[in-house]
């Protein structure tokens, strides 16, 4: 095959593949007022989000705080100022961590149920049979399904947060000396320190993990409805979930990171 | 009445309908047969506006089917049911809810009288002992039946039929072919079923057409393609075929 052929051809469909995400999310945005007759779908699938995603989140982030916690602490044990531990591990996970590791953790769970879910659907002929019936999947199936993970995720979120200093508490109290007060202490006060109700790292990192859930649902949903060719094609489309849902998370978390921190 | 002119569909590297013309009289169920990947399913698809034709025009009863804008078309899907091959229930709803999901989402009827209606539906088809039941649960026939009371709870004026007997035993299938005859006669509705089947063919149809590289080969009624000595109504309704 000619090379530039399969280059124009690869970026056609990807850029394709992205203007029909962001066409899934204007029209999901259009049908949120509809959202109250859908309540039962949107607790049903807040609950499968929250519960199947809570203890592997909980165990990653207690290890990931922990790792956190190691790792700056050996560096700053050398220089005599472990003091500043707790500040820095809760700083790092309420920025970036909580949010990246609960976003990919949910990716890897609930938007691959998503996908594999709706593909199934799509190739069974059901979102056929529900447009045959005037029912529009985005308002029955997307809606909720986004609406349920980008309140979840930041939820989540919250509790990652949590667990990761707990267990970078852990780390600097047995490993690097550094008393419990005082690690407390310098966690609570850098969260504190600017006064207001929320400070900046936190709902810097609650809008990620809010943008996060909703891209995960959004990329989730539109694989699945564009699955074809039975088993093969439900396959592929979880794999493009994640593969995407992973890479928008990236992305995301670095241009909302640049414009927070270096932009406004 | 459903009227197909000169339709012609491409999808993907292949023409899959190449000039289809084709008229539903109202009130009769019309058979539409063929090897597999002449277009039968397209051509449903076609009918209820999923698919819109490269070239030709699709009628239901003069309004035309491809220029309709989206609220047209809702409209006009309320008005037909649609019975896809296996049955197509959503899997985590029961078939009591899969049946009633058409009235909940577009009727302004009370819970009781969508709960009569269900009911009575799958009264018709001999399901109301299933109502409670999962799709997993439940049989291929029973999910094609649950599939036509779902197809059925809003009083259609028409019915498409996906090969409604696609998988099922001789038994099972005897049974959905005389549902399909008696929702034609009981409830007025017009039928336009897709089918390989002979036996569906002449239990349920009023007229057959076979297609034929993407058009109709032939059309007549029963009697006439049972009888015709025709290469296609040979195979498809001679002795050896079903």
């Amino acid at each position: 095959m000619n090379p530039l052929a399969g280059t124009t051809r690869f970026l056609t469909e990807r850029i394709r593949g992205a203007g029909y995400v962001a066409d899934l999310l204007a029209r999901t945005a259009v049908c949120l007022p509809r959202l109250p007759r859908r309540l039962r779908f949107l607790l049903d699938n807040s609950f499968n989000a929250g519960v199947r995603a809570l203890p592997v989140t909980l165990v990653v982030a207690a290890f990931a705080g922990a790792i956190l916690a190691m790792q700056t602490g050996i560096e700053l044990r050398r220089f005599g100022n472990t003091n500043v531990l707790g500040t820095i591990t809760a700083l790092s996970m309420c920025r970036e961590m909580g949010p990246f590791i609960t976003a990919v953790i949910l990716a890897a769970t609930v938007g691959s149920s998503i996908a594999a879910e709706i593909g199934t659907m799509k190739v069974s002929d059901e979102i056929d049979a529900l447009e045959v019936m005037s029912i529009d999947p985005v308002d029955y199936l997307v809606v909720p399904r986004v609406v349920a993970l980008a309140l979840m995720c930041p939820l989540l979120t919250v509790l990652s947060n949590l667990i990761g200093i707990y267990g970078g508490s852990v780390i600097a109290e047995q490993n690097l000396g550094v008393s419990p007060d005082l690690y407390w202490v310098g966690a609570v006060e850098s969260l504190t320190s600017s006064g207001t109700l929320l400070p900046k790292e936190v709902y810097v990192g609650l809008l990620k993990s809010f943008i996060f859930g909703t891209a995960i649902a959004t990329v989730s949903c539109a694989a699945g409805l564009k699955a074809n060719g039975g088993a093969l094609g439900v396959g592929l489309a979880v794999q493009t979930a994640v593969r995407n849902s992973v890479l928008l998370i990236i992305v995301l978390g670095f241009v909302i990171t640049w414009f927070f921190y270096f932009l406004a | 009445m459903i009227e197909l002119q000169n339709v012609h569909k491409r999808l993907g590297e292949r023409d899959i309908l190449k000039g289809l013309s084709v008229k539903i009289p109202k009130g009769m169920n019309f058979v539409l047969m063929g090897p597999s990947g002449t277009g039968k399913s397209v051509t449903l698809k076609h009918v209820i506006g999923i698919f819109k034709p490269d070239q030709g025009s699709v009628h239901v009863d003069g309004q035309d089917v491809p220029a309709m804008d989206h609220k047209q078309l809702m409209t006009l899907r309320r008005r037909m049911g649609y019975l896809f091959q296996n049955g197509a229930l959503i899997n985590w709803l029961t078939v009591a809810d899969n049946v009633a999901l058409p009235l909940k989402e577009h009727s302004k009827l009370s819970r009781s009288e969508v709960d009569d209606r269900v009911h009575e539906v799958l009264k018709l088809v001999g399901l109301d002992h299933a109502a409670e039941q999962g799709p997993p649960d439940i049989s291929g026939g029973m999910k094609l039946r649950a599939g036509l009371a779902r197809a059925l709870v809003t009083n259609p004026e028409y019915v498409l039929y996906d090969e409604p007997n696609a998988g099922l035993d001789p038994i099972i299938s005897h049974q959905i072919h005389e549902l399909i005859a008696e929702v034609r006669d009981r409830l007025s509705v017009t039928g336009l079923i897709v089918t390989h089947s002979r036996a569906c063919a002449t239990q349920c149809g009023d007229r057959i057409g076979i297609l034929e590289a993407g058009k109709l080969g032939i059309e007549g009624s029963v009697e006439e393609i049972t009888a015709s000595d025709h290469p296609l109504a040979r195979a498809f309704m001679g002795s050896g075929s079903d």
